[in-house]
């Protein structure tokens, strides 16, 4: 684990505790004045807790799935997945109204992980295709279920509360609504655990057969868990777009694509970026909030433009 | 030993393997030749488990590898396909210690690294241990993946075309390396190869196959013969052999040749 990674995680950490419309100072965190402890516990260590383990978790399933797919351009924002979380979402919603969280997040995961298996089979028949096909077809695939969900959201009289999920927001995380985060954790210590048997995925299905590992059951089990961490993150702060996709391509760029080593490296690089991401949405109209949807598909945006440049080189 | 016996692969009504029965033999480097279309890869496929026959049964020592479940027989066979899709960024000697998953699932014993240093070692990649695969030549990444099929550590060895775009130093190269691995260390090496002058100089054993069936199989003054290869090429050639070994001479059409 480089020490400088590490290094700036810890301040940025800091400072996302400092940083907000009621200003907060060192020593009165330390004297743990009413007032401070108060921020801290209630809103400012629960949004940290949350953005850590959402940039966490969407690096590591964007790699996840970069791996199944053998495409270094899809995450669960170019392959439909968050669009059919959504989508789960605004079902359990109309139809069962007084499910709560809990079951919500159930129906996100039971749609996110339905859609990922038809992306993966859809992309498993063109295999050989161009490198940038895939996650355009991702793309039109994510636009077609979530113009079901705009017109299902339409009908149903929602459409101006779907907005709330369409845009990954941080500022709504307190004490007692963000707890499902937490759900995180498992799935990046499994996948963590199976690091070497994604890489192996990641070569292919024939070469993974040829070194004895089932091929359909850890790409299942990989699905899985994107599918939770996906669920739980838009549950907790909506969809935060780019996260997977440009950390796992940066990463690899400096150190590789052996995931039993670089996994932790991607974890902390993706808690990282959804902190400068988040700050920076906080500072730049404070001490108003622009929402990290936005800062995070702006930087990553970007970013993503750079990296197709330089892959097509 | 690998032996296959009355083997069939179907598409629809599409016949690429039709009544394949051949012999493999241990300790041997043998050799599978014919022309494109031949059903030469489906048969290495099927043999490596990679393929489904649609009819027949293919043994290893007596027993039907059907019968062996896929993360054992991956410590018996390895197969080396072309891997035209293969994106991953990994160095050569991470990819040599991926040959060691069917023993290790990840975590590497110091058995592990003796293994993969010794396979390195084998092809003379050690200069080359840190360096990303996108970054060296594709004779140099055909080497490294043929070390982390050795570092494998099976008795059997499928390779599908490992001459294919190389130059011809690293095709001698890996030629050698893989005649090396019969003689020094007994293992039983199958390829399919299109390269007849390779397969003549560094076979023991070649299986000649056109259109799904087997048509010559043998040592290799059995089957590298002027008739035999015509009939499977549809060419004219010219065998020379010499205490440097065969040469097959197929360039000039009929008439040609002096």
């Amino acid at each position: 684990m480089p020490l400088n990674l590490f290094a700036m995680f810890i301040v940025l950490c800091a400072a996302s505790l400092m940083v907000g419309a009621q200003s907060l100072a060192w020593y009165e965190i330390f004297s743990l004045s009413g007032d401070a402890w108060l921020i801290l516990t209630v809103s400012r260590l629960p949004r940290l807790v949350t953005l850590v383990l959402a940039g966490v978790g969407l690096s590591v399933c964007g790699v996840i799935l970069q791996h199944i797919t053998r495409n270094k351009f899809v995450e669960p924002a170019t392959s439909g997945g968050l669009d059919a979380a959504k989508l789960g979402i605004l079902i359990a919603l109309t139809m069962m109204p007084a499910i709560g969280a809990v079951g919500q997040m159930l129906f996100a995961l039971v749609f996110c992980l339905a859609s990922s298996l038809v992306f993966v089979a859809i992309v498993r028949r063109i295999q050989f295709s161009n490198t940038v096909l895939v996650p355009v077809i991702g793309l039109m695939y994510g636009g077609v279920l979530s113009a079901i969900a705009e017109f299902y959201a339409y009908h149903n009289n929602i459409l101006q509360s779907m907005q709330g999920w369409l845009l990954g927001d941080f500022s709504k995380v307190i004490e007692g609504r963000y707890e499902i985060i937490y759900l995180i954790v498992p799935a990046v210590g499994l996948s963590y655990l199976y690091a070497h048997r994604f890489t192996v995925l990641g070569m292919g299905e024939s070469m993974a057969a040829s070194l004895g590992l089932s091929y359909a059951a850890t790409a299942a089990l990989g699905l899985i868990l994107v599918a939770v961490t996906v669920s739980a993150t838009v549950i907790t702060v909506g969809a935060v777009p780019f996260i997977g996709l440009v950390i796992p391509s940066l990463v690899a760029l400096r150190y590789g694509d052996n995931l039993g080593r670089t996994l932790p490296i991607i974890a902390l690089s993706g808690a990282s970026m959804l902190l400068i991401c988040d700050i920076f949405g906080r500072l730049i109209m404070y001490p108003f909030e622009v929402p990290v949807g936005l800062t995070a598909g702006g930087i990553g945006g970007v970013l993503f433009l750079v990296l197709i440049f330089k892959g097509g080189r | 030993m690998i032996s296959v016996n009355k083997l069939f692969k179907t598409y629809g009504k599409k016949t690429v393997v039709s009544d394949v029965g051949a012999h493999f033999p241990a300790h041997k480097l043998t050799s599978l030749i014919g022309p494109n279309g031949a059903g030469k890869t489906s048969l290495l496929m099927m043999i490596a488990r990679l393929l489904e026959p649609t009819h027949g049964d293919i043994f290893l020592n007596g027993n039907s590898i059907f019968n062996i479940r896929p993360a054992d027989y991956a410590k018996k066979v390895a197969t080396l396909r072309q891997a035209p899709g293969f994106n991953l960024r990994l160095t050569v000697s991470e990819l040599v210690a991926f040959g060691r998953f069917p023993y290790s699932r990840g975590v590497l014993t110091t058995e592990d690294y003796r293994v993969i240093d010794e396979a390195i070692e084998f092809l003379s990649l050690g200069t080359l241990r840190d360096a990303y695969l996108d970054e060296i030549s594709g004779g140099q990444r055909q080497m490294a993946f043929l070390a982390m099929t050795i570092a494998q550590q099976t008795d059997c060895l499928l390779l599908d075309e490992p001459l294919n775009n190389l130059d011809i130093k690293h095709a001698v190269q890996i030629m050698s390396a893989l005649r090396r691995l019969c003689d020094e260390q007994g293992r039983t090496v199958i390829l399919v190869v299109h390269d007849l002058n390779f397969a003549a100089n560094y076979s023991d054993h070649i299986v000649a196959m056109k259109e799904g069936r087997v048509h010559y199989s043998g040592s290799v003054e059995n089957v590298v013969k002027k008739n035999c290869l015509q009939d499977l090429y549809e060419l004219n050639f010219r065998i020379a052999r010499s205490e440097q070994g065969y040469l097959c001479n197929y360039f000039k059409p009929s008439g040609e040749l002096k």
